[in-house]
């Protein structure tokens, strides 16, 4: 799908679609400082938990949250478009599969932020 | 990059796709779990450290992501900046390696 998709934004795949290259953006974003962060533990676990105390504050619980929300959307977006490339596309759907991987997605997040607080 | 070049990174994306989406279960249900209480770095190096079985599933995870966020990342660069071309594939390396690299060196902190 490209930019000219920009056509088909009444469909609900065209809002999939832009979930999870945004979703994909961001985890990519996320994941040279997420690696950096876990390399902190080479210096000794006093390291690991000055960050992890940092990331008790509500701002970052809540950017947590949000990623967890991020990656289990574009897991279960990629799912999607996985079944759609090797199964095929089945019109009919297309509605419940995605409004399934939103379901899944929020639940993972929701699950994550019940156990958090 | 010729037409079969461009079929392998289809296939290579896909491929990592399918054991990305083993590893993400694996770290979702992890995490989950895990925040439980608050989370010590006592407590997650515990569980980590000397264990065979997860630096397998850390290592797959890593080298799986290496592959796939960079073709991702090539494929927005093209659609969304138009760009394409030698630049944007060396780009495309430049990121898998380095993803490759402070992956490799976040697992040893980890399980080391």
């Amino acid at each position: 799908m490209t930019i000219s998709a920009r056509g088909n934004r009444g469909h609900v795949a065209y809002w999939a679609f832009i979930v999870h290259r945004l979703s994909g953006l961001a985890l990519a974003l996320f994941l040279p400082l997420h690696f950096l962060v876990l390399g902190q533990a080479l210096e000794g676990e006093a390291a690991l938990d000055v960050f992890l105390r940092w990331t008790e504050t509500p701002l970052v619980q809540a950017s947590e949250i949000a990623l967890v929300f991020l990656l289990a959307a574009h897991l279960t977006g990629g799912l999607r478009l996985l079944f759609v490339e090797f199964v095929g596309w089945r019109s009919e759907a297309q509605k419940m599969l995605i409004a399934s991987a939103g379901g899944v997605a929020a639940f993972c997040a929701l699950a994550f932020a019940l156990n958090l607080m | 990059m010729s037409p079969g070049a461009e079929t392998r990174l289809w296939l290579a994306q896909r491929a990592s796709a399918v054991v990305l989406a083993l590893c993400v279960v694996v770290h979702l249900v992890t995490m989950i779990a895990a925040v439980r209480g608050g989370l010590t770095a006592a407590e997650m190096l515990g569980r980590t450290r000397g264990s065979m079985m997860w630096a397998t599933v850390y290592g797959l995870f890593v080298l799986a992501v290496s592959i796939h966020a960079p073709i991702g990342l090539r494929t927005v660069a093209s659609e969304w900046l138009g760009w394409r071309g030698r630049t944007a594939d060396a780009a495309c390396v430049i990121v898998g390696v380095a993803l490759l690299l402070l992956g490799a060196r976040a697992i040893l902190a980890v399980t080391l």
